[in-house]
């Protein structure tokens, strides 16, 4: 917990930041009232990253170690960038819940229990032997128990609901007693729930009773010796609101379209972990965001292709299965050099593989799991508000170099969540791509000199008809040739169109110093846990520096000189070393991998302790 | 532009490209009816997008001068579904084939019509995989010797009618491909049709088919092998106009009686009726004449048209008012 920590004289407690784990039953709320949560720290001015880990069943059974549902998030100052590696308060609402998060709370942490549902049976469904409460085994701890299912019974007994209603509302109770820990104010939520429960009034006036009743009750029964200031974050000032990975890209794509002036075409499946954005941009449905849900993955990025070609703004999202499903239409619009952005919510695989969990393992497959020499932007995003940047500059890059780009995220931050800054995001400028040429100078793959686009000439446009399609084309006119040198000619001119888009890319901000004894480099949403990781490094002296890539594809012109001055690079990533063997290849370089593949986000943790060892060798 | 001005002819949509089918191919009749048809509607060169896929059938754009998109093995569909919803104003078409549209495709072909999207399916059935050079197809009959199958197909072929029926399809016809002005009248209908149109073209293949549809060409038999069917009028055929079908107990049966005295028992075709359309779908010769003409065509919405509607319900939503909604906060 921070850097002050807890003392128990005061009666509050400044401290930096703090990491909260919310688990319980996937019918328990825990994801709403993580949720809610994180948005009441934002309210209150803290930096915060979000960590929702929930079972991919449907409804495992209830009390059992594979239902539990998790929240993790850090909040406090502009240093938080990742979720927190051991949480300091864990609010375990069940038994299951306990004993699947216990390995990984440190002693002298809270831990706060809903002890009305510590019964024998649920005790026995999540494997204890005897009662962790009665045991000793929780000593080391400052546990709380609050019998949350009696207190909420109680409060809400003249409510006229049922009880099993009347139970539901156990999460707000428990966010009311949180809320009061940390000093922050229950309004946000209480506004939220007039909001959310309009139209069901008793079910909004048990919901605000709830979670004033646990406030209340907090500060009533002094249960807690002290309680905690979480110093708040220092942020441009603005207008912001919390969002997830998957909603960001979502907004990035409607804004794309918005800055392009043209429709936006998103063609999906249902895929986890990426179906959010679908969900997103089906709610916003309207005259210039038009949303189709598509028989299949294949027919996702086939629809989306053929808007595209008509001129729209056409983007579609998935996740690993999907992706590999998209391969072969991924290759028609790199021939057909038609934009196309594509979304990669990476999950843990092979196969259908984790399907809840994240990694970083498709980075290879985006770059190269197409048939033929299939060149194509590729790019990451680092968290989950950089989901937006990274998505609109896709589409940036996509319109302007004629060509599909594929937008890495993952599981972790498109689950997870962050601040996001509104007003920078309301105000972008419009994009401006060439003009088409005129009618009598048309041909379909005659390019634009600096970029080697071609021009992007949209079906019902009069005067400029043509044919495009998978087969091999002529240089110019597009027509189909099979000719050997103007393969040779087109195969370069792919790829050297996507080799252009390196202008693009801006200079390597290097974190640390220029050079010296140890480089990490990080990609994707790695970067929170790698920067958390060379800052608190830096500061036991240890002689490191890091840098974050954006760009896979191509990677950024001064990666090679950076990395040489150098003596050792540290590659991290949840994967067996795929962006490693990118730097290998491309640098002829020997980095250093650490590399998790757990389902679960690398940590400051794993990174720090890795740095480490390096210095000790 | 005053569309109804525009007086063009077949020629004024031919293409550049020289066409590279086998001489004798049934898909020049297609090209030129297709040709046809564009030039007689009110629309201009550039509202039309022919989509394909993978195929004999599908170097059909490339010998148009409108929009064309040669896509990948059985997407067309898909690709189609993805033009005619960014720009409903087109006339988008697909060319298919039996390989292409019911096996690597069949499940884009499927969705396509369920969801009436405004898309025409000009399937050309030559009952074989010919580009690949004579393999089976979904639609090649049991025990046909082909390069794939050596000792006969095992394989239970399936009917593209009754798929396309089954699914409601809201405009259902099979031509001929000698019969070209059939094909003028079913293209110029399936062009007018709102929602999905599904026209089965029986294609001849020279190189491997040729012999499936020869017993359509005669001409002294054709009359007695097919059966015309048109709305409002009874289902007669026969080369002296001598046969009618009738249906008892669900089955049909074929009659004969005097030319000129069609008893009242003879089923009087409406284009809206699917069980009598799906009852047709299966006559096989030679127990029963093989119906051509529009089995289905029927008035539903299309997608792009309940989409439109919705959308403009929602009117128009913009980036800062999603942004700008319940959930944020200032600082200062």
């Amino acid at each position: 917990m921070g850097k002050s920590g807890l003392n128990k004289k005061d009666k509050i407690s400044h401290i930096d930041s703090s990491t909260i784990m919310f688990a319980g039953d996937s019918g328990d709320g825990i994801q709403l009232l993580g949720h809610q949560f994180a948005d009441t720290t934002a309210i209150a001015g803290n930096d915060l990253s979000t960590l929702p880990d929930y079972p991919s069943e449907m409804r495992a059974p209830a009390g059992s170690l594979g239902g539990v549902s998790g929240f993790q998030m850090s909040f406090g100052d502009d240093n938080v960038m990742t979720p927190g590696s051991k949480p300091d308060v864990l609010v375990a609402m069940n038994p299951a819940a306990l004993a699947v998060n216990i390995e990984n709370i440190e002693n002298g942490s809270i831990i706060i229990l809903n002890i009305d549902n510590f019964t024998e049976h649920s005790l026995g469904k999540a494997g204890y032997i005897s009662s962790p409460l009665d045991d000793g085994s929780l000593s080391n701890y400052r546990v709380i128990s609050i019998p949350v299912n009696t207190l909420i019974e109680t409060t809400l007994k003249d409510s006229g609901l049922t009880r099993a209603q009347i139970l539901k509302c156990k999460n707000f109770y428990m966010l009311g007693i949180v809320c009061w820990m940390y000093g922050l104010s229950i309004k946000p939520t209480i506004e939220w729930m007039k909001v959310k429960f309009k139209k069901n009034l008793s079910l909004q006036h048990a919901n605000i009773k709830a979670i004033t009743a646990g406030r209340a009750y907090a500060e009533s029964t002094q249960i807690f010796e002290a309680r905690f200031q979480v110093k708040k974050a220092i942020v441009m000032p603005g207008k912001y609101r919390n969002v997830t990975g998957n909603e960001a890209v979502a907004y990035a794509l409607i804004a794309a379209a918005q800055m392009l002036k043209k429709k936006l075409f998103y063609g999906a499946y249902p895929i986890t972990p990426a179906t959010d954005i679908l969900h997103v941009l089906a709610r916003y449905r309207s005259k210039n965001i038009r949303v189709f849900q598509a028989e299949d993955e294949i027919a996702a990025i086939a629809s989306s292709i053929g808007a595209s070609f008509t001129g729209a703004f056409a983007a579609t999202g998935t996740s690993g299965p999907g992706f590999s499903l998209k391969s072969e239409a991924l290759g028609l619009a790199v021939i057909s050099e038609l934009p196309l952005v594509l979304i990669d919510v990476q999950r843990g695989g092979p196969s259908t593989g984790l399907p809840t969990k994240t990694e970083q393992s498709d980075l290879l497959q985006a770059l190269y799991g197409r048939h033929g020499e299939s060149p194509m932007v590729v790019m990451a995003a680092a968290s989950s508000a950089d989901c937006f940047d990274t998505t609109v500059e896709a589409a940036r890059i996509a319109v302007k170099y004629m060509t599909p780009v594929v937008v890495l995220t993952n599981a972790f931050i498109a689950n997870g969540s962050e601040p996001f800054n509104v007003s920078k995001a309301c105000n972008l400028k419009d994009f401006k791509f060439p003009k088409l040429p005129p009618k009598e100078e048309f041909k379909p793959y005659k390019r634009d000199e600096k970029t080697l686009a071609r021009p992007w000439a949209k079906v019902g446009l009069a005067g400029y008809e043509h044919i495009i399609g998978g087969l091999e084309k002529d240089v110019e006119t597009g027509w189909i040739n099979y000719k050997p040198l103007n393969h040779v000619k087109m195969t370069k001119l792919r790829a050297e169109k996507v080799a252009r888009v390196v202008k693009e890319i801006p200079p390597t901000k290097i974190y640390g110093d220029q050079e010296g004894e140890v480089l990490v480099v990080g990609w994707g949403s790695t970067f929170g846990a790698i920067t958390t990781a060379v800052n608190e490094a830096r500061k036991m002296g240890l002689n490191v520096s890091s840098i974050h890539i954006k760009h896979l594809n191509p990677l950024p012109s001064d990666l090679g000189t950076i990395m040489r001055r150098f003596r050792k690079i540290l590659i991290p990533e949840e994967n067996l070393g795929q962006f490693r063997m990118i730097v290998k290849a491309n640098y002829l370089l020997d980095p250093i991998g650490l590399n998790k593949t757990e389902g679960q986000p690398l940590t400051s943790e794993d990174v720090l302790r890795k740095i480490k060892k390096l210095f000790t060798r | 532009m005053d569309n109804s001005s525009l007086k063009r002819t077949a020629r004024d949509f031919a293409s550049k490209c020289p066409v590279k089918w086998c001489p004798g191919c049934g898909d020049f009749a297609v090209l030129a009816q297709m040709q046809r048809t564009f030039a007689n509607m009110d629309l201009p060169h550039e509202k039309f997008a022919v989509i394909s896929g993978i195929g004999c059938s599908s170097r059909l754009p490339y010998y148009l001068n409108t929009y064309g998109f040669h896509t990948i093995h059985g997407r067309a569909p898909a690709v189609a579904t993805g033009v005619k919803l960014a720009n409903p104003d087109l006339s988008v078409w697909v060319v298919t084939g039996d390989g292409d549209a019911l096996s690597i495709g069949g499940n884009h072909t499927l969705h396509a019509i369920r969801k009436n999207i405004g898309i025409k399916i000009i399937l050309l059935n030559n009952r074989i995989y010919a580009l690949t050079k004579g393999q089976s197809s979904p639609t090649t009959k049991m025990n046909v010797i082909t390069k794939s199958s050596p000792s006969g197909t095992i394989d239970y072929p399936f009917t593209p009618l009754r798929f396309a029926i089954g699914l409601d399809c809201t405009f259902v016809a099979r031509v001929m491909d000698t019969d070209m002005t059939m094909m003028a009248h079913v293209f110029e209908a399936a062009a007018k049709h709102e929602g999905t149109a599904f026209v089965e073209i029986f294609q001849r293949c020279l190189a491997f088919t040729n012999v499936e549809f020869d017993h359509f060409k005669d001409r002294t038999k054709k009359e007695d092998i097919m059966v015309h069917v048109e709305h409002g009028k009874p289902l007669v055929f026969g080369k002296n106009k001598d046969k009618g079908i009738v249906i008892k107990n669900f089955k049909a049966e074929v009659i004969e009686f005097e030319q000129g005295k069609v008893p009242p028992e003879v089923v009087v075709y409406d284009e809206s009726n699917t069980e009598l359309a799906y009852v047709l779908s299966g006559f096989f010769y030679p127990d029963m004449p093989v119906p051509v003409g529009i089995l289905k065509n029927v008035e539903k919405p299309a997608h792009e048209e309940l989409m439109h509607d919705k959308e403009k319900e929602a009117g128009d939503i913009t980036l800062k008012s999603i942004l700008e909604g319940p959930g944020t906060w200032e600082t200062n």
